[in-house]
């Protein structure tokens, strides 16, 4: 595969650059497309010094062109959150920001101290200036490659100066895309659940907290509550454009499919409080939600419409059928079944036919399938006391295990590249939501207050 | 004069006493008629009849279930005259201490009969949180069978799944998970 590496070279100092929504967030700054000069030069593809090696990228401290505090503040942040993104994903060596805080910031964003980088062992450093505009702030950013003394990418972006780190995430995403070819999770979102307001449940004598569902930054950053029924909410499910979660809600006394649209402020309830319903997750194209039912006497594997229609049952055993997911091509549908004693992992074309058992454990529930290239389902099976992660490759057959035995480990759920696993831990006592990458390494904490559960993964 | 009355007062006591010291034969006399009463107005009602009778003797009252009958569902349910039954571990099977709990239970749905209730279905921690959600539903459907097999109407009973999110002891040992792994009822309606 040959891949042409372009450089963007912004045109300098643009005027009226413009703003435009990122994403799914409105009133957050956007990323926009930069200003560009159809000048293109052919660079060889990024690799470390000896070749082989992940290139070495140093983030310094954006330079900051406006002398007021959050301008500074934001310098700052944009460039700690860089690297911490780049860190995560494991394509670029980082080298620690301490090494380099004596070299002196670049006075410009064109007089980059290219020896000083050398020196440094750096092959690539993205070097940035954040300035007070007339609506919030410009900034700019640069990936430079030290051995050929130019910018390989570049992007100038405007908005308000609240989340700094917004920037920082759709720097790395871009970087990221261009460079390496990877789709980066800077912006994406983990949706959980959170007794953290300590509200009690109303209607009940007993001591209950009420569990909502709570959306954050990939990195936990940026807690929003977005349920407020002071009931129980769980097993949060993000649409694929990322502007509704579906969940199981208590909020009528008895479970049931809500919709909360996030960014419209609109609840739907496909469901409408037929029998008992669990466990919702959307199709890959969002047209379809599968979930668990008990309206038929016994909890069986359903499909419906997001709109609640044209409902159709696709187990039919006298054993709990629960927990289902989609496979990413949406054709396929991976539950759990106790039919032959034990809870385990099956998977079922969507209209019902070729059933199997793909999990061979004592217990394994909450099966999750890796978006591709991978061709994996993680679930956690019971591996003492508690639950462990587990991944299984559907072509070999073979199991792997990613967490071991340090607390119970629990509801693993896929990054949209396949690359990382988010899951619920009780390691460090009460249970909190981790991240850890596919092959078990860079295990990270990203909640801390009170008890968190059952995360998913934004598209 | 003074001396005059004295004297008219000693005659009145000897007459009296001579006339209550003489012996009378009994004589004979028609009892008088019944009064008739007067329905064209004008006439005194007559008294009503004497009521004659025995105290009731009243059993003492059943102080207990008057307390259950007079408290709030809220008081009722801190205090739930329908005890909890338990489960074994990733079992929904009702066993003997079970079967007794809810014979229990379904004596006294049968004296209330206008009562609602909801019987919660939880786990212990051990099991999945999204298994547990259809084990917990097993649990109390389990519970809810059984009552109805006794005689309570099926539609006085429903049932709902915590599965392992609301655990009634918080520790992480076998006490705790002994105490979570049940049925527990709520009532709703009396």
């Amino acid at each position: 595969m040959t891949r042409a590496v372009h450089i963007t070279l912004l045109s300098a100092l643009v005027a009226g650059a413009s703003v435009v929504a990122i994403g799914q967030q409105p009133g957050q700054p956007a990323p926009q497309q930069p200003p560009k000069q159809p000048t293109t030069v052919e660079l060889p593809p990024l690799t470390g010094e000896s070749g082989g090696t992940p290139p070495r990228l140093a983030v310094p401290d954006l330079l900051a062109l406006s002398n007021d505090k959050e301008t500074q503040d934001a310098a700052r942040v944009i460039a700690q959150v860089l690297w911490d993104d780049f860190n995560f994903e494991r394509e670029f060596y980082m080298i620690p920001r301490d090494t380099y805080k004596t070299i002196p910031p670049a006075g410009s964003i064109d007089t980059v101290p290219y020896d000083r980088w050398r020196e440094l062992g750096a092959d690539v450093v993205i070097i940035g200036t954040v300035q007070r505009a007339s609506n919030g702030v410009r900034v700019e950013m640069r990936l430079y490659d030290v051995k050929a003394r130019q910018s390989r990418f570049g992007r100038e972006y405007t908005g308000s100066v609240a989340n700094p780190r917004l920037y920082a995430h759709t720097m790395a995403d871009e970087v990221h895309q261009s460079q390496v070819n990877l789709r980066g999770v800077a912006r994406t979102k983990i949706a959980f659940v959170s007794d953290r307001n300590r509200e009690p449940v109303a209607a009940t004598v007993e001591k209950r907290d009420v569990k909502e569902v709570y959306i954050a930054d990939y990195d936990g950053v940026n807690a929003r509550r977005i349920t407020i029924n002071r009931n129980l909410n769980i097993n949060p499910n993000w649409s694929p454009d990322g502007r509704s979660i579906v969940y199981t809600s208590y909020r009528s006394g008895v479970p049931d499919i809500l919709i909360s649209n996030i960014y419209a402020g609109t609840m739907e309830n496909p469901s409408k409080g037929v029998g008992q319903n669990f466990l919702p997750v959307f199709s890959p194209d969002g047209t379809r939600i599968a979930f668990m039912s008990t309206r038929d006497g016994n909890s069986e594997i359903y499909v419906m419409n997001r709109d609640g229609s044209d409902i159709r049952r696709l187990t039919n055993n006298p054993a709990i059928d629960s927990t289902p997911t989609w496979s990413p091509t949406g054709t396929q549908i991976a539950f759990t079944s106790e039919r032959t004693g034990s809870p385990q992992v099956y998977t079922i074309n969507v209209d019902g036919s070729g059933m199997r058992r793909v999990s061979q454990e004592s217990y394994a529930d909450r099966a999750t399938w890796s978006p591709a290239p991978f061709n994996e389902i993680a679930f956690a099976a019971r591996t003492g006391p508690g639950f462990d992660i587990k991944i299984l490759n559907i072509a070999s057959g073979e199991t792997r295990q990613i967490t071991f035995g340090e607390g119970t480990n629990e509801s693993p759920a896929w990054a949209p590249n396949g690359r990382h696993l988010a899951f619920m831990s009780t390691r460090q006592g009460r249970s909190q939501i981790f991240v850890v990458d596919r092959d078990g390494r860079n295990l990270r904490q990203i909640t801390r207050d009170g008890n968190n559960t059952t995360p998913n993964w934004s598209q | 004069m003074r001396k005059q009355r004295l004297m008219i007062f000693a005659v009145l006591i000897t007459l009296t006493i001579s006339a209550c010291a003489k012996k009378q034969p009994p004589i004979a006399r028609p009892m008088p008629p019944p009064p008739v009463s007067d329905t064209t107005g004008g006439g005194v009602p007559p008294p009503p009849p004497q009521p004659v009778s025995e105290p009731v003797v009243v059993p003492p009252e059943p102080i207990a279930e008057d307390a259950i009958a007079g408290k709030s569902l809220d008081d009722l349910n801190r205090d739930s005259p329908l005890k909890p039954l338990f489960f074994a571990l990733d079992s929904s099977d009702v066993d003997a201490d079970g079967q007794r709990v809810l014979q229990e239970n379904a004596a006294i749905m049968k004296k209330y009969p206008a009562w609602q209730i909801t019987i919660e279905g939880h786990c212990d921690e051990r099991g999945t949180a999204e298994y547990n959600l259809a084990l917990g539903e097993r649990r109390a459907l389990a519970a809810k069978n059984y009552l109805v097999s006794l005689g309570v109407p099926a539609d006085k009973v429903k049932t709902v799944s915590y599965g392992k999110e609301f655990p009634f002891d918080p520790g992480h040992d076998d006490n705790a998970w002994t105490k979570n792994r049940r049925a527990h009822f709520v009532i709703t309606a009396k």
